[in-house]
């Protein structure tokens, strides 16, 4: 009987040393004599929480006065110092996070993973320059992001790029935006926020590349107006989808357009539709071969993009933790080399089944499998309409900002010599 | 508004793109109220979790600060004051004296001061800690593991997507809330002082 007590005595110590594990103390905390008074840990705190709802304030605020200024002031001035604001604010002192263009992942891992809790700030981020785009046109472009505000001064000689040139390099955006997707859907990256060229320059601290890479940007933006905005940005495809559809948008001319030309030059993102006016009706067969074309291509190039994706899925993979690991584990040369990898290292110690981790990367690889079809139907159907536009002729009387290009910068407005109407003869 | 009565195109055309306004405007509705709905314990912060920590050294280089934003933080309810620390000395260590030689430490961060028989006081000179986890790694094998690297949150620049976390071999770095932001290992148990 008492040999029985003892072991379930014992038992219970065993199971509380067990729990107290971290607690296990090679050295008793002395006892001092000299009245020594231990210092306190220090923690300090991170930014209040009450400046990250002043950062939403801020861009509400900005959003609306270049709103203000774009379609009623149409005052290319104020809009040149509300950039310089937006620079210095979201720029060099948020140091450009959190920003818009980062925020789309944040979103998407959020729809994706439910462990994620994403802050009210970043959901005002993405959410509330869709909003006025929506309504106003890209006023954010023109001058609350500072990504665009930095481009947009360093635009000194642009040269116009030619329709051609312009939608090839116009492709690289969705291909960037639905990497990005992908990759913060599946929890592997943020490539949006790593290959963030302005950043650095926010923080004035960076790795070589980045700069070099930021350096490339601004120095090319010279003669090829905001080159990120245009050719990278891929928060810019989402704007340019809504801004298509805006209840308001910029006007080249206050009043009626009279044909003068004046503004043809003007815009140094080749953002302005000029007019095309003669309107012959093509020959119906003709239209009707095109119509065949594009409903056959279309769906053709989303398919075979959409093949090509899901190929590539193991590549895309390449760089997911995950994935990485897995292959590390079946690599036995990788297991023998000398010094231990620190990933084995923290492989042995966290005490996990190689099962789990090879059932981890097969999950993540048939999550790449589905993301490589939809992300490569996604860029073959843009590719397909971006081809097919080619083929139809839109009629378009006067000189139009193009909804979904235009960064509403309204250089073109100070070109215009019409006067605008009086007050009461506004629509 | 007579205009366009006269020319039902423009109406077919205003009628299509209002629809799809109201489309796009429900859309992004949508995922506003999808995302806010678990919104509601406020920002997140990056922070490490000692307990998974390996003090690979990472930490120091891969910040996209210069010198990286994760600092060892002492926390003296674990210290055992020892005379003999495993995070100060190298371990090779004949002498015990503050000489340059004997010091694990590669920017002389870590301050020894002399308290009372045979304990000595260490504390860290944050400015000069480059977050390397040489100390960290002593302390942990040779003494009570009061030596923890930590993200110093009032350093840190709360990037979106944390470069040290992406490249952190044990996967310890997490967002935390920011009303609590610091992981430490063994702290809470340390600072009952009445236990025995």
């Amino acid at each position: 009987m008492k040999k029985r007590v003892a072991l379930l005595f014992m038992t219970i110590l065993l199971t509380v040393q067990f729990l107290d594990v971290y607690a296990v103390q090679r050295f008793p905390k002395p006892e001092f004599e000299s009245g020594y008074v231990q210092p306190e840990t220090l923690q300090p705190s991170p930014r209040a929480e009450l400046l990250a709802v002043m950062d939403l304030v801020v861009l509400v605020a900005a959003l609306a006065f270049i709103t203000w200024l774009v379609l009623k002031k149409r005052s290319r001035m104020g809009v040149f110092w509300t950039s310089l604001f937006s620079l210095a604010y979201f720029g060099f002192y948020r140091e450009g996070c959190i920003c818009s263009i980062g925020a789309i992942q944040n979103v998407t891992l959020a729809l994706f993973d439910h462990s994620y809790v994403i802050p009210l700030t970043v959901i005002g981020f993405f959410i509330l320059p869709l909003v006025f785009t929506l309504f106003f046109g890209r006023t954010f472009c023109a001058g609350v992001c500072p990504f665009g505000a930095m481009q947009d001064l360093v635009a000194f000689r642009p040269q116009k790029m030619g329709v051609r040139l312009n939608a090839v390099l116009g492709l690289i955006p969705y291909l960037y935006l639905g990497l990005a997707v992908l990759y913060a859907a599946t929890g592997t990256d943020f490539i949006i926020c790593r290959y963030d060229p302005f950043v650095g320059i926010f923080r004035f601290d960076a790795s070589m590349g980045m700069f070099l890479f930021a350096g490339i940007l601004l120095i090319s933006g010279i003669f090829i107006a905001r080159p990120y905005c245009r050719f990278l940005c891929p928060y810019g495809v989402l704007l340019n989808w809504v801004s298509r559809f805006s209840w308001r948008h910029i006007t080249i001319t206050p009043a009626a357009c009279i044909q003068c030309r004046l503004c043809e030059n003007s815009c140094p993102y080749d953002a302005i539709d000029m007019p095309v006016t003669e309107k012959n009706p093509e020959e119906r067969p003709v239209t009707l071969r095109k119509l065949i074309l594009i409903s056959l291509l279309v769906p053709l190039f989303a398919l075979l993009g959409g093949y090509t994706g899901s190929q590539l899925h193991e590549n895309l993979a390449g760089v997911n933790g995950k994935v990485q690991m897995a292959r590390t584990l079946l690599d036995t040369a990788a297991l023998a080399v000398q010094p231990e990898p620190f990933e084995i290292t923290a492989y042995k110690s966290s005490g996990k089944p190689a099962s789990q981790v090879y059932a981890e990367a097969t999950e993540v690889l048939r999550q790449f499998y589905t993301g490589g079809w939809i992300l490569g139907c996604f860029v073959g159907l843009v590719f397909g309409i971006i081809l097919a536009r080619r083929l139809i002729i839109s009629y378009n009387a006067d000189y139009t900002p193009n909804k979904g290009r235009c960064f509403s910068c309204t250089r073109c407005v100070d070109y215009c010599p019409v006067t605008p109407l009086p007050k009461e003869e506004r629509i | 508004m007579e205009e366009s009565a006269d020319n039902p195109k423009i109406d077919r055309r205003k009628f299509l793109v209002t629809g799809i306004r109201a489309t796009l405007l429900a859309g992004i509705g949508g995922v506003a109220v999808l995302t806010a709905r678990k919104t509601l314990s406020g920002q997140t912060v990056w922070q490490l979790d000692p307990a998974k920590c390996i003090q690979c050294g990472r930490c120091a280089t891969n910040c996209v600060l210069a010198q990286s934003a994760v600092r060892c933080t002492h926390v003296y309810a674990m210290c055992g004051y020892c005379d003999l620390c495993g995070g100060y000395f190298k371990p090779e260590t004949k002498t015990l004296t503050t000489g340059a030689e004997n010091q694990l430490c590669p920017t002389n961060a870590i301050k020894r001061r002399f308290v009372e028989d045979p304990f000595f006081e260490y504390t860290i000179d944050e400015p000069l800690c480059i977050g390397c986890g040489k100390c960290v790694k002593g302390c942990g094998a040779f003494g009570n593991g009061s030596l923890q690297l930590q993200v110093r949150q009032n350093i840190c620049e709360h990037c979106n997507e944390c470069s040290i976390a992406r490249n952190c071999p044990a996967d310890a770095f997490s967002r935390v809330p920011a009303n609590k932001p610091y992981l430490f290992k063994g702290f809470e148990q340390g600072n009952t002082k009445d236990k025995k």
